[in-house]
């Protein structure tokens, strides 16, 4: 059972609101007293979905929450937009595939670097990511 | 019986100034620490002389014609000087809102005893002076994100400075976040640099990063492909624990790449590969 604590929704249209967001994700990993290692790792994770968001769908908006589930604590993020989605999400979550021109590492990795991670799209309606970092 | 509003306006000019004058100064917000009342008055007069010299009977409501391009002007540049003062939108704001509110109660004293009148003319007054006040926040706000403006440009300006570290070598220090515009300017300036000073090893310090995820790294080999085309050779600096782990869970492949912990074991390294040798000074060798 994943009971959410505090909960705090932020649009993202701009190159300007990336920072912010990347900021906020901090200042909540940090008031939960996660480890610095950790923190970067959300911090990057974030990193990654938020451009991702911006590149192919011209933003959208993340909710950041601070959840606890027995005696853990985390921070779970989840970006939504109403983009174009992504035809195949197989594909997507393999290394080195990208539409775009990047390394393709992005959705994987972030992956590889949360506890918890839910991909949910939809061609034509939008793309919905959840990640949860424990403690 | 028709009234010329513009003409009355005209006329009452002087009785208008003194009241928006006077709305002013009782006002609350009024800034003295920002402009003197002189300079307000001047402001003011200037205004309103501008503003009353270009009405005419039917400019009422078109507000595009190219009479009240002066108007807009003066209060273009009103706005933006206060915007660059420091005032808040309130209180420009207040600067025409108070200005309407002397037009009108000069314009109900002057149409007494035909409210139908007055209430057609009060109403032209209001849209005529509603869109002064929508230029004047246009305007202002402009004034504001021209100054964010340039101080991002400062901040972009600042960050990417390149040091030569010794001779033949040169230091660049990241700070914030890489993204694409700020890898073009690290990039221009570094391989200029390179090619102005003549180096053979650049180190490009990322402690300052605080997270490197695929976009950075990308970023990062590009910059060093660069470097290696212009034939220097390009250390990654300042890989700190927590951003080892993170670039290794990535599935990040840095290793073409010579990445060294800090700044300190990079400028070794490059001593090592440029044959320079650092001693202590008097040292005597005993052997």
């Amino acid at each position: 059972m994943t009971l959410s604590l505090s909960k705090d929704t932020i649009q993202v249209t701009k190159e300007q609101d990336v920072v912010f967001l990347k900021n906020r994700v901090k200042e909540t990993a940090v008031k939960i007293k996660m480890g610095l290692v950790n923190q970067t790792r959300l911090l990057t994770a974030a990193s990654e979905l938020v451009r991702n968001m911006m590149r192919y769908a011209n933003g959208g908006a993340c909710i950041i929450e601070v959840v606890s589930s027995g005696r853990a604590n985390g921070v779970r993020l989840t970006f939504s937009d109403s983009g174009p989605g992504i035809p195949d999400l197989d594909a997507a979550m393999r290394d080195g595939f990208s539409t775009g021109k990047s390394l393709g590492l992005g959705l994987p990795g972030t992956k590889r670097l949360m506890n918890e991670f839910n991909i949910k799209s939809k061609v034509g309606e939008g793309t919905v990511i959840t990640i949860i970092k424990w403690n | 019986m028709s009234i010329k509003t513009h003409i009355l306006l005209q006329k009452k000019k002087k009785n208008i100034l003194e009241l928006w004058m006077k709305n002013q100064l009782a006002d609350e917000g009024l800034r003295e620490d920002l402009i003197s009342n002189d300079e307000l008055r001047g402001q003011s007069e200037e205004l309103i002389n501008v503003l009353v010299g270009n009405l005419s009977g039917d400019n009422f409501t078109d507000f595009d014609s190219d009479e009240w391009s002066p108007v807009i002007e003066i209060l273009g540049g009103i706005a933006i000087t206060r915007a660059r003062q420091g005032f808040s939108p309130r209180e420009t704001g207040n600067f025409v809102f108070s200005l309407k509110e002397a037009i009108l109660e000069v314009l109900q004293e002057e149409i007494k005893g035909d409210p139908q009148t007055l209430f057609t003319e009060s109403l032209k007054i209001n849209r005529l002076m509603d869109n002064l006040s929508i230029i004047t926040f246009e305007t202002f706000i402009k004034g504001r994100e021209e100054v964010i403006l340039r101080q991002t440009d400062e901040i972009t300006e600042i960050s990417t400075p390149v040091i030569r570290v010794w001779d033949g070598i040169l230091a660049l220090p990241i700070i914030g976040t890489l993204d694409s515009a700020r890898t073009q300017v690290v990039m221009e300036n570094l391989l200029q640099e390179i090619v102005e000073t003549g180096s053979s090893i650049a180190i490009l310090d990322i402690s300052g990063v605080p997270a490197v995820d695929s976009l950075v790294a990308q970023h990062l080999i590009k910059t060093v492909s660069a470097t290696r085309l212009m034939g220097a050779e390009c250390i990654i600096s300042g890989i700190r624990p927590e951003i080892a782990q993170t670039v290794v869970h990535l599935g990040i492949d840095l290793s073409n790449i010579i990445t060294k912990a800090t700044l300190a074991s990079a400028l070794a390294y490059s001593f090592k590969i440029m044959k320079l040798e650092v001693k202590r000074a008097g040292a005597v060798n005993k052997f």
